[in-house]
């Protein structure tokens, strides 16, 4: 046994904790199977053009036949850009857009008294009306929702006979399928930003205060243990952990969906490496004091949910005001998760995430140094 | 006996925001000896026993434990000292074997000194099972296990058959009574089990409020507080007022007015009764019933204290 280091009570905490994770099946397929399902889900949905329904209400006193009267008379010509006029009843009827590009839409005007169209509006079975006023075309919508303002914009070149435009937008789209362009590419390195949080916070926090819960930190600092092993091989064993889970994740992103790292692998393992140190430190940080899983997991939640919604992981977290961004872009997902993808996607280096890595190093030692202050063993 | 001191406790106190739990406890427990903290929950038995075990420090007085105290000399305590918590939960998917194996590495010992150990707890058909599997009783075993793994001079349980059924119980109580017999260990047990006590320790300290009430073998301490017979006797007339038959040497009476019935203890059953029978002949009292048991630590503990020690 050396003075300084005991690699015997090291080993044995280090096993314990890796058997403890192991045998645990939940463990298991919420670190691995689930985010390789999530990535395939999301991958799938958002590789290709789906066709869409959009429901549109109709308020005029005419029945709908106005309506119908005013979608454009389908020469032979674009029989190859518009679907079909269905009447599926007096009240409604649905018409089409092809477009193998961009996907098919269709649109389903359904015939409403204002009343009704503002209860379907409120219950988001529908989001634009359209009425007819005084010859031309309103359109009621809430241009803060985005699938309105989508309806709208596709909407209005539908009515306002648009159909030259329809052929060009058509011709001028291109659709981006190369890799480092598509959803997905942004996606993983999000997702494995994301798994590393939820491990180390899940895995660090919940663990310590479900130990200290049960009176197993009480009962292990009452023999020669030294404490700091405690905390080191548990940590360990989480990072192997998220090395494997993460690993498997990008391995069947680049088998599937054919993704690339495009930037430094050196890069990629100190982002790794750094984004697993941060969270560490908070891990602990939160996990300091409280004895009571329930407040164990409001305090986890407080801290990874945020971050979750508003780290870009999903979808850019640019359309966040300004002000916003400014607070966002230091959160440590979102530096986890932007170098991640710069390293995927841009191609970065070592030296392009050098100052995330540094910041993500001090955040994780700063909560680590704070919360083994605070830190209670019972 | 070796006479030699494992433990020395003086004058200790200790108090949690304005609850004084353990309120100037001394007393020393002997190389062998077996020595039970019995008392009501809040009665300060816990605090005191994490205090020996270097968990709480006390506000004032002085612990020492193989001579040496917590401040100065940590780590030989570690090794002195073998504990059991009240309600440890050991990791779930850990087998009985790993788990032994975890602790034993924590004290730099081999595989062989689990072998033994799983031998003294009896549990070599569950070695290979998940901690989650095994019943109350096969755990709390394994909590002996554990907290004998490092072979100590001192074993400090507290509360180790709490919510274990009668049998369980005694499988644990059968272990520690092989081990006083085999060994030269020392014990201090925590218990609001009269039975527990009566049938691990040597000597018992009831406390109550952080306090010693009363502290000796079990024979002093029933004798000292009426007798080894409790007899309790109802009567077919109903009796007014104040009991018409006195104490005297040979027996000692308390009058439960309102469920009519006297509860006499007493030392020696043939005069003790033969003097009471006489006195209530002469006052034409009849029996309407009769029981006869030994005195117990509860009935201790209600003489000392008048509540009953699991309140």
């Amino acid at each position: 046994m050396s003075k300084y280091f005991d690699f015997r009570q090291f080993w044995v905490l280090t096993v314990m904790h890796f058997k403890e994770l192991i045998r645990e099946p939940a463990v298991l397929f919420w670190g691995i199977v689930f985010p390789v399902l999530m990535s395939l889900g999301l991958g799938i949905a958002f590789s290709k053009t789906a066709d869409s329904q959009r429901n549109i209400a109709v308020v005029d006193t005419s029945h709908g036949h106005d309506f119908q009267d005013s979608i454009p008379a389908f020469p032979a010509m674009y029989n190859h850009l518009y679907a079909k006029v269905i009447p599926i009843n007096q009240a409604q009827f649905s018409f089409g857009i092809k477009n193998k590009k961009l996907g098919n839409v269709f649109f389903n005007f359904i015939h409403l008294s204002w009343h009704d169209a503002m209860v379907k509006l409120k219950r988001g079975e529908i989001n634009v009306i359209v009425s007819k006023e005084r010859g031309s075309f309103r359109y009621y919508f809430d241009p803060a929702n985005p699938d309105a303002q989508n309806s709208y914009m596709k909407l209005t070149k539908l009515l306002q006979r648009e159909r030259n435009a329809v052929i060009k937008n058509e011709d001028n789209v291109s659709v981006l399928s190369v890799p480092g362009t598509r959803y997905i590419d942004f996606l993983v390195p999000g997702l494995a930003a994301m798994g590393i949080m939820m491990s180390i916070m899940w895995g660090l926090s919940y663990g310590i205060i479900e130990k200290r819960s049960n009176k197993l930190l009480r009962r292990m600092v009452a023999t020669p243990m030294k404490k700091p092993y405690f905390i080191v091989s548990l940590f360990l064993v989480r990072i192997l952990m998220n090395f494997v889970e993460s690993a498997i994740l990008v391995l069947f992103a680049m088998l599937v969906f054919h993704i690339t790292i495009q930037g430094s692998i050196i890069a990629l393992f100190a982002v790794f490496f750094a984004g697993n140190v941060a969270f560490a430190g908070l891990a602990i940080f939160v996990s300091a004091r409280t004895s009571k899983t329930e407040i164990g997991n409001g305090l986890i939640n407080v801290v990874v949910m945020p971050m979750m919604m508003m780290s870009g992981i999903f979808f850019s977290y640019h359309n966040f005001p300004d002000i916003v961004i400014s607070i966002i872009k230091y959160l440590p997902l979102t530096i986890v998760a932007d170098s991640m993808r710069s390293i995927f996607i841009e191609g970065a280096g070592i030296m392009q995430v050098l100052v995330s890595v540094i910041v993500l190093s001090i955040t994780g030692l700063v909560f680590f140094i704070i919360g083994l202050k605070l830190f209670k063993w019972y | 006996m070796n006479q030699e001191i494992v433990v020395k406790v003086e004058n200790v106190f200790k108090s949690f925001k304005t609850v004084k739990a353990v309120n100037g406890l001394s007393f020393d427990i002997k190389a062998g000896q077996f020595l039970a903290l019995l008392g009501p929950n809040g009665a300060g038995k816990t605090t005191m026993v994490e205090m020996i075990e270097g968990i709480q420090i006390p506000d004032s007085g002085q612990i020492y434990i193989g001579g040496k105290d917590w401040k100065h000399h940590g780590n030989e305590i570690h090794q002195f000292i073998g504990i059991s918590l009240q309600e440890t939960r050991f990791i779930d998917k850990l087998t009985v074997r790993e788990t032994l194996q975890v602790f034993a590495g924590l004290y730099g010992l081999d595989k062989k000194r689990v072998d033994e150990v799983i031998d003294i707890v009896s549990l070599e058909e569950k070695q290979k099972a998940y901690v989650v599997n095994l019943s109350g009783g096969q755990r709390q075993r394994l909590a002996l296990g554990i907290s004998i793994i490092n072979n100590p001079k001192l074993l400090l349980l507290d509360e180790p058959t709490t919510g274990l059924d009668p049998n369980a119980r005694r499988e644990v109580w059968h272990i520690l009574q092989k081990m006083r017999n085999e060994s030269n260990i020392s014990l201090l047990l925590t218990t609001h089990y009269m039975e527990e006590a009566e049938q691990l320790c040597d000597t018992i300290i009831i406390l109550d409020h952080g306090q010693i009430l009363q502290q000796g073998t079990l024979d002093d301490l029933i004798e000292a507080n009426g007798g080894k017979e409790i007899v309790e006797i109802t009567f077919k007339e109903t009796i007014t007022g104040d009991f018409p038959v006195q104490d005297v040497e040979a027996y000692h009476i308390d009058w439960d007015k309102t469920a009519q019935k006297a509860v006499i203890k007493l030392n020696d059953v043939d005069t003790g009764l033969k003097r009471f029978f006489a006195t209530i002949e002469q006052k034409n009292l009849n029996v309407a019933s009769f029981i006869s048991r030994k005195t117990t630590l509860d009935d201790l503990f209600i003489s000392l204290t008048g509540r009953h020690l699991n309140e």
